[in-house]
C-alpha cells in the first residue's frame, strides 16, 4: 500500500475534526419561526428583545416566500410560528387544520410600490409608463407562491395591464429576490413592498405607488402552528407583535398598523 | 400533460442539444490542446474548465451574472450598445448548461485522446501530415468513443442543470423554465402529479444516457 502524503493526512484530520465541531447543541427551548421574508428585519429585532427577556429561549428563523413556507408546514416542517405576508396562505393552513385558529391575528399592513434601479433614467410616473419600450424587463414575485406577486398581478389586472405586460415579466422566488434584481440593475422595474424599497435605499428608488384600490390590502397574519411543543412561548411572541413595543418597532421599519377587525 | 409541462420539456431538450453542440465546438479542441500541447497557462486553463464540476452551481451562476449581467464585464458593453441582455432569456439557460457540462466532456475526451498511441501520430507526421490533419484524421477518430461518451455525459448534465440556470436565466414559465426548474416550482406549489411526471421523465432519460455512455465507454476501453 502506498503511504498517504503527510499534507493530505493533516487536511483529512482537520476536516474530520471540523465536521464534529460547530454542531449547535439543541437548546431545551428552541423555537423555529417561519417568516415572510419582507418581515425579516422586524422579526429579528423583536426576536432579540424576546430572547433577552427570556433566558434559555432560542429563536431560529426560516425566511422565504409565504407560499414556500406554507408548503413546508404542509410537508411537516417542525415550525412553531408562522408569519405570513397574506391571508391566503394562512387560510389554506387553517383549512387543513395545521394552525391553531384561536391564536391567529393580523399584526401589520404594507403597501405595494414599483421600484427602479437608482441609476435608471427611465421615467415611470404612472402605471401605463410600464408599457414603454424602454422598459424591457419587470420583476414580480412568482404569483403562484409569492404574495407580493399575487398582489401585483391583482393590481395589474385591475389596471388592464396584466396581459400587455406578459412579455416583460420576470418572476422572483420571494420579494427580496425581486428587490435584488432591481438593485443589481438586471431589470428596469420591480414590484415590492414599500418597506423593502427602504432596505436598499442606495441601489433602488421608488418610482410610483400603485392605487391602493386595485389590490386587496396587504395584511400580515400570524398564528401558532398546530404541532408546536412551545405553544405558550409562540403565543407570547404574538403578544409582543401586537403590543405597543412591537407596533413601535414595526412602525419604525415602515409597516402600517393592522386594519381594525382584520383577521 | 399541460402546456407548461410540454414547454418545459421542449425547452430542456432544446437547451441540452444546443449546449451539447456548443460543447462539441469548444470542448473537443480544448480537450485536444490540454492532452497534447504544453504551453504557458495550461494548468490555469485546465483549472478554469474543471471548476464548474466542483463549485456549487450557484457559484458558477454568480460568476456568469458578474460576467454577462446588464452590469457585467461583458454584459454591460453589450447592453449599452444594443439595450439587450442575455440574463432572463433562454439563451442564458444554454450558456449556463454549456459551462456546467464542459468539464464532463473535456475530462472524458482528454483521457481518450491521451490514451491514443503517440507512435501512430508520429507515423502520420512522418508521412507528411500536418498536426492539424493528424488530429482530424488519426487522433480524434481513434479517441472517438471516449469523445462520444463525453458528449453524452455533457448532454445529461445540460438536461439536468438547475442552479446556474436559475441564477442567470431565472424561472419564467414558458420562457426559461426547464424541466428541473418546473419540478422545483411544482413541488413548491404542491402540484404533485406534475412533479412526479417530470421526475419520471427525467429519470428515464438520465438512465438511457448512462446506458449509452457506458456502452461507448466500454468500446473505447
Amino acid at each position: 500500500m502506498r503511504r498517504v502524503p503527510p499534507s493530505l493526512a493533516i487536511i483529512g484530520v482537520a476536516l474530520a475534526t471540523l465536521s464534529l465541531t460547530g454542531i449547535p447543541a439543541r437548546s431545551a427551548q428552541e423555537l423555529t419561526f417561519s417568516v415572510a421574508i419582507s418581515m425579516k428585519e422586524a422579526t429579528e429585532e423583536l426576536g432579540r428583545r424576546f430572547m433577552q427577556s427570556r433566558a434559555g429561549v432560542v429563536l431560529r428563523y426560516n425566511f422565504g416566500s409565504s407560499g414556500e413556507l406554507q408548503k413546508q408546514i404542509e410537508a411537516g416542517a417542525p415550525v412553531d410560528l408562522f408569519l405570513s405576508a397574506a391571508p391566503r396562505q394562512m387560510d389554506e393552513l387553517e383549512k387543513k387544520g395545521l394552525i391553531v385558529p384561536a391564536t391567529r391575528r393580523v399584526f401589520a399592513r404594507n403597501v405595494l410600490t414599483i421600484v427602479k434601479p437608482a441609476t435608471s433614467t427611465i421615467d415611470i410616473a404612472k402605471p401605463t409608463d410600464l408599457l414603454e419600450p424602454r422598459v424591457t424587463k419587470i420583476v414580480i414575485g412568482n404569483p403562484r407562491t409569492v404574495p407580493v406577486g399575487q398582489y401585483a398581478e391583482e393590481s395589474l389586472r385591475a389596471l388592464g395591464l396584466w396581459d400587455k405586460l406578459q412579455r416583460k415579466l420576470v418572476f422572483a422566488e420571494n420579494v427580496r429576490q425581486a428587490l435584488d434584481y432591481v438593485a443589481r440593475g438586471e431589470v428596469d422595474a420591480g414590484f415590492v413592498y414599500s418597506t423593502d424599497s427602504a432596505i436598499r435605499r442606495r441601489d433602488v428608488k421608488e418610482a410610483l405607488r400603485l392605487p391602493e384600490d386595485t389590490y386587496r390590502p396587504v395584511t400580515y397574519p400570524v398564528a401558532v402552528v398546530k404541532d408546536t411543543r412551545h405553544a405558550a412561548l409562540a403565543s407570547a411572541f404574538i403578544d409582543l407583535l401586537l403590543s405597543p413595543e412591537g407596533q413601535q418597532v414595526l412602525a419604525r421599519l415602515g409597516f402600517l398598523p393592522p386594519p381594525p377587525g382584520a383577521r | 400533460m399541460t402546456d407548461e409541462t410540454l414547454s418545459a420539456l421542449a425547452l430542456s431538450v432544446r437547451v441540452a442539444v444546443l449546449a451539447t453542440l456548443a460543447n462539441a465546438f469548444v470542448g473537443i479542441p480544448l480537450a485536444y490542446v490540454l492532452a497534447r500541447r504544453r504551453f504557458r497557462g495550461r494548468a490555469l486553463l485546465d483549472l478554469l474548465v474543471t471548476l464548474p464540476l466542483v463549485l456549487p452551481p450557484t457559484v458558477t451562476g454568480y460568476y456568469l451574472i458578474v460576467l454577462l449581467g446588464r452590469r457585467g464585464w461583458l454584459g454591460a458593453p453589450v447592453y449599452a450598445a444594443t439595450g439587450w441582455s442575455i440574463a432572463f432569456t433562454w439563451y442564458a439557460a444554454v450558456v449556463a448548461a454549456t459551462v456546467m457540462a464542459l468539464p464532463l466532456l473535456v475530462r472524458t475526451a482528454r483521457a481518450a485522446i491521451e490514451s491514443v498511441d503517440r507512435d501512430l501520430e508520429k507515423a502520420a507526421w512522418t508521412l507528411g501530415r500536418s498536426e492539424w490533419r493528424t488530429a482530424l484524421e488519426v487522433t480524434l477518430p481513434l479517441a472517438r468513443n471516449g469523445i462520444l461518451a463525453g458528449l453524452v455525459l455533457a448532454f445529461a448534465r445540460a438536461l439536468g442543470e438547475f442552479g446556474a440556470t436559475l441564477m442567470l436565466a431565472g424561472n419564467i414559465p414558458g420562457r426559461t423554465t426547464t424541466v428541473p426548474l418546473a419540478i422545483y416550482t411544482a413541488v413548491q406549489t404542491g402540484e404533485e402529479t406534475m412533479a412526479l411526471a417530470l421526475v419520471a421523465i427525467l429519470t428515464v432519460l438520465s438512465c438511457l444516457v448512462l446506458v449509452v455512455a457506458g456502452r461507448l465507454g466500454a468500446r473505447a476501453a
